[in-house]
């Protein structure tokens, strides 16, 4: 087993579709000559050609429409949204073309695209450049939304995407693209529906996505070592739909729920955990549900006050110390 | 364009007109529900350009004002005013409506209803074409007032750029919604607008078939040749208001008069007349065919399709079974 970086990871997955299938095509600003600005299509230029791998203009909603009218005709479009804040430019026609198609014509239409994007805050790059949308996306009906949070998923989760016939938004992090992890050599395809345990726990659930499964790992590390708390981390990777049965199941085991999102609260991730947990399984409940989630203030550039802006391991660890009263 | 063609042209624009109108009534009755907007007077434009390229083989897309162009593409008229009605037996199921006609079977790729929405999809339906190397086109028709969308931009510029086949139809009605287009849009020329891009184009009378007929003919015949995209504006006039909502009261009554003496089914038919093709009885006779037909036919139809159950309301969402969604082969 290879380890392969997440932007590795992600460019196998293009190359092995794209190979196997004419129809795969890729598009994005800066992802062909100059091969991605994460470098997640690096050297698929080179090998399919400008009429696959297509360096579009910077007029994001203008190509995902063009990305989705090729995909009615069976093209399978690859949309890369350099950042995640320039998508709410192609909102338009993520989610009232693609997203709406297949309902609206009763099933005569699909739109097969996959739309991969960067998200998140990284280091001091202002207001405009560290958003993290994904609670926005994961609102409409029609489309999927999945959010790799290690090498194995990126590339099993980009597969699987490919291949779906609905409309798939897949949320990465400009934080993530040099994380190492082990990835199989051979094929294989992750669902884009589910949850994984990524580690087990008995007192407490600790949900997170992305970014946040690490901080949730950390933390779960900290409170087994210095306070005998001993965690369950869930990795939700797929946000729409959600793993209803996954995030009851494990808050059955342990009682107690605490949801990690780098986004801000309101109408967010966490907010949907909790109202699921509310409905699955209210009376499981030891204590009340948390959130840890961002600040609800638009990125500040300042390093200082961009770290005390989002969550970070130690504000999980407090959340779930304070709920376990040690 | 011979006189077959003319006299069977005549014919499906009577028809057009009188669906249209006959939804007009529905909705009057409250059978026809939501928005609705209806294409009278703009019949010889979806006529026209149709005829010159391949109905039911290109590639057609366009806005909430559909239900003719689906009709020339090939989709049932009966299936179209179910879809109207809400029914099960309509294009779209009963999900679609008025604005979002559907019939991939005769490649009517849809009515959208964010205005500007097609321009994208269409450009992309074309790159598909080129890339599975046919020589069909994709061909949009969008009104005036959505050129002042970014998409309009965005889309003229990526299909140059990449010299996809794509045909932009304008049918410049003068209105966006019920603001005029000198109160909206700089430009009063549409065609000339795309000379930014450096995209061939060119604007037509839209009332006259035979010159939307030859205008479309050479449009049509640039962008199969591999020439790249091409801009056609053609000049027409709705008679109704925007949608059933929209009391007209913004447009005078003189302009209304002066259109309506150019009215595209009028103007074929005197022609049709006076070249002694078919006489002023022939013209009553197949316009009362083709009411009863749509009476006897259509509505009927329509009257008697079951509504679409309940218990599928969630269907068409997402694909079904996708073996993916669960991981493929696994």
């Amino acid at each position: 087993m290879a380890e392969l970086m997440y932007w590795e990871a992600i460019r196998r997955a293009h190359d092995e579709e794209m190979e196997r299938d004419p129809m795969v095509i890729c598009m994005g600003e800066d992802i062909g000559v100059a091969g991605g600005t994460y470098k997640a299509t690096k050297g698929l230029f080179e090998k399919y050609g400008p009429e696959r791998v297509i360096d579009t203009p910077i007029s994001e909603n203008g190509y995902t429409g063009l990305g989705i009218g090729a995909s009615f005709l069976g093209m399978r479009p690859i949309i890369e949204i350099m950042s995640v804040n320039f998508a709410w430019l192609a909102m338009d026609q993520l989610f009232n073309s693609a997203a709406k198609v297949r309902y609206m014509s009763g099933g005569q239409l699909t739109a097969p695209i996959v739309m991969r994007s960067a998200g998140g805050t990284a280091h001091q790059l202002g207001a405009q450049h560290s958003a993290r949308m994904e609670k926005v996306f994961m609102g409409i009906a029609g489309l999927r939304v999945v959010t790799p949070s290690t090498p194995k998923q990126a590339y099993g989760l980009l597969k699987s995407a490919i291949r779906c016939n609905d409309p798939v938004y897949i949320n990465e992090h400009e934080l993530m693209y040099n994380m190492k992890g082990e990835v199989p050599d051979e094929e294989f395809f992750l669902p884009l529906e589910g949850s994984d345990v990524a580690r087990e726990g008995r007192d407490v659930t600790l949900f997170g996505y992305n970014i946040s499964v690490h901080w949730c790992l950390q933390a779960a590390e900290t409170l087994s070592k210095q306070f005998g708390i001993e965690a369950e981390v869930i990795d939700l990777y797929a946000l729409s739909p959600l793993d209803r049965a996954g995030i009851a199941a494990s808050v059955r085991k342990t009682h107690r729920a605490i949801v990690v999102e780098e986004a801000e609260a309101p109408v967010g991730v966490g907010a949907e955990v909790m109202a699921i947990i509310n409905e699955e399984c209210f009376f499981e409940l030891d204590a009340a549900p948390q959130r840890v989630s961002a600040v609800n203030v638009p990125i500040p550039y300042n390093h200082t006050l961009e770290k005390a802006a989002i969550p970070n391991p130690g504000d999980v660890v407090a959340a779930a110390r304070k709920m376990l009263g040690r | 364009m011979n006189v077959a063609d003319k006299k069977r042209l005549l014919r499906e624009m009577l028809f057009a007109r009188r669906f249209e109108e006959r939804c007009y009534e529905a909705y009057v009755e409250r059978k026809i529900g939501g928005f609705l907007h209806l294409y009278s007077g703009e019949e010889a434009c979806a006529h026209g350009v149709l005829e010159a390229a391949r109905p039911g083989d290109d590639y057609v897309i366009t806005g909430y004002r559909d239900h003719i162009h689906a009709i020339k593409c090939g989709a049932d008229p009966k299936k179209v005013m179910a879809e109207l009605y809400g029914k099960e037996t309509g294009s779209s199921k009963g999900r679609g409506g008025s604005m979002h006609i559907f019939d991939a079977e005769h490649h009517f790729m849809g009515g959208y209803a964010l205005v500007g929405g097609p321009f994208p999809l269409a450009a992309g339906m074309a790159k598909a074409i080129k890339m599975k190397g046919t020589d069909q086109i994709s061909i949009c028709f969008l009104g005036d007032a959505a050129n002042n969308q970014g998409t309009f931009h965005e889309s003229l510029n990526m299909a140059k750029v990449w010299n996809l086949p794509v045909l932009y139809v304008c049918e410049n009605n003068l209105y966006g919604i019920g603001t005029r287009i000198d109160r909206s849009t700089a430009v009063i020329d549409q065609y000339k607008r795309v000379s930014g891009y450096d995209i061939p184009s060119a604007q037509a009378d839209g009332q006259d078939i035979e010159e939307v007929f030859k205008s479309a003919k050479k449009a049509v015949d640039h962008v199969r040749s591999g020439k790249g995209p091409y801009f056609l504006e053609l000049m027409t006039y709705r008679y109704r208001g925007h949608s059933m909502s929209d009391s007209n009261a913004y447009r005078s009554r003189d302009e209304e008069r002066m259109w309506s003496k150019r009215d595209p089914i009028i103007m074929l038919r005197d022609r049709l007349i006076e070249a002694g093709e078919i006489s002023r009885d022939d013209y009553k006779a197949m316009d009362t065919e083709i009411l009863d037909q749509i009476e006897d036919e259509i509505i009927a139809f329509a009257e008697a399709s079951p509504e679409p159950r309940v218990e599928e309301l969630e269907k068409y969402c997402l694909a079904e079974n996708d073996p993916w969604v669960l991981g493929g082969g696994r």
